[in-house]
């Protein structure tokens, strides 16, 4: 499974880093979590706030940081 | 009830006797600490829920094609309600203009959201009073809307953006939706963030203006910086651009110089300059805009608030 976290490396997108390896931990799943911090890139993914959440190639949040809880349930739904 | 809790404090746990200035100064240090800490934790909330409702991506779609003025007033107002943090201003400029949203609309967009935030709005209004909070919003929305306007009709403003600005092509994504207990989340997350992050600043600031409230003569900005002096607007202007962000450690401050005598006009045009006006963001737009542009921007907005700062003066 991929997670990525689009943002330009603010602390939002470090917390939600950080979220994401937990949740993707306790899930008990062998997730890489990747930063994607180029703008280009980012873009392509039709968000403009951020941090945005994307897992397997879907957006899941953008523009807040959702609870550990609401990841691993994603995180479940993509498995 | 927070000024019983005040007296309470002050009176009968400190032993201090009243009409001194040491018990005015603890006085008001107790009351108003208290005071805007529960306003701040309520507004937020509430502002957090609203904002869950005007996304970014929601507002370039409502912005896009709109004409001059129109388009201006309506990014202007947009701004207050929208939700993004300076990392996300990059993002949120190129989206805009890829929408078709007329550069200095987006400009407008940019001006208005952080200079009318829901932080420096609870200060000015728990310490200025309603009305206060009201011409800031009202004289932010101007400034915003004016220097839009301008900014867009600079012949051939758009060579002055960052090329690949142009060339960027936005994905369609599916964006997902917000059940309640998303925005609740969210919202309390937001609030616990802000306050963290303000909690320090608003007691130093309330801190200190309360020092200023008790000690220093009640005529003494009048004296020295008072509507008088033509250089006290551009001098507070100038003073509070490093300040950035820093609203809530600078508005009690200020309230409590206004107290002794700093007018009306230098009081607004500081307040903007600290909210509106700052090197991080001119870092981050220098992403976006090129040199020539990102220094035009920054003249007319401090122009702008310049020229807000006199007219007050001139009056109230």
């Amino acid at each position: 499974m991929e997670i990525k976290i689009l943002g330009p490396g603010c602390r939002n997108c470090e917390k939600l880093a950080a979220d994401a390896n937990l949740a993707a931990k306790e899930g008990g799943c062998a997730a890489e979590v990747v930063k994607v911090t180029d703008m280009k890139q980012i873009m392509t993914y039709g968000i403009l706030s951020t941090p945005g959440l994307v897992i397997n190639g879907k957006v899941k949040s953008y523009g807040r940081i959702p609870s550990v809880s609401e990841i691993k349930k994603w995180i479940e739904e993509e498995k | 009830m927070i000024k019983t809790l005040a007296d309470w404090l002050t009176e009968d746990i400190f032993q201090l006797t009243t009409g001194t200035h040491l018990a005015d100064a603890v006085n008001f240090f107790i009351y108003d600490t208290v005071k805007i800490l529960l306003m701040l934790a309520v507004i937020i909330f509430v502002v957090s829920i609203i904002r869950s409702f005007f996304p970014p991506e929601k507002v370039k779609k409502i912005l896009a094609r709109k004409a001059e003025f129109v388009g201006n007033i309506l990014a202007s107002l947009l701004g207050i309600v929208t939700p993004f943090c300076s990392c996300s201003a990059v993002p949120v400029f190129i989206g805009f203009l890829e929408a078709g949203v007329p550069l200095g609309v987006t400009l407008s967009f940019l001006i208005a959201s952080p200079m009318i935030n829901e932080v420096a709005l609870v200060l000015l209004w728990g310490l200025f009073g309603a009305k206060i909070a009201l011409i800031y919003i009202g004289t932010g929305l101007a400034v915003a809307i004016i220097s839009g306007i301008i900014l867009g009709r600079i012949p051939a403003v758009e060579k002055m953006v960052e090329d690949y600005v142009w060339e960027l092509r936005m994905g369609e994504t599916e964006i997902p939706k917000l059940s309640w207990r998303d925005r609740f989340q969210q919202a309390s997350f937001h609030t616990q963030d802000i306050l963290k992050r303000v909690t320090l600043y608003v007691i130093l600031g309330i801190g200190v203006g309360a020092v200023i409230h008790g000690y220093v003569p009640i005529d003494f900005v009048a004296t020295y910086a008072g509507r008088d002096n033509p250089f006290a607007v551009p001098l507070a202007v100038l003073i509070a651009i490093p300040l950035y962000s820093n609203a809530a450690g600078t508005i009690p401050i200020v309230q409590a110089l206004m107290g002794k005598g700093m007018p009306l006009g230098t009081v607004l045009a500081f307040m903007m300059a600290v909210t509106a006006i700052s090197f991080p963001e001119m870092v981050i737009l220098r992403k976006v805009l090129k040199i020539k542009l990102l220094v035009i921007f920054a003249a007319i907005l401090t122009v702008a608030i310049i020229m807000v700062g006199y007219l007050f003066n001139a009056i109230m």
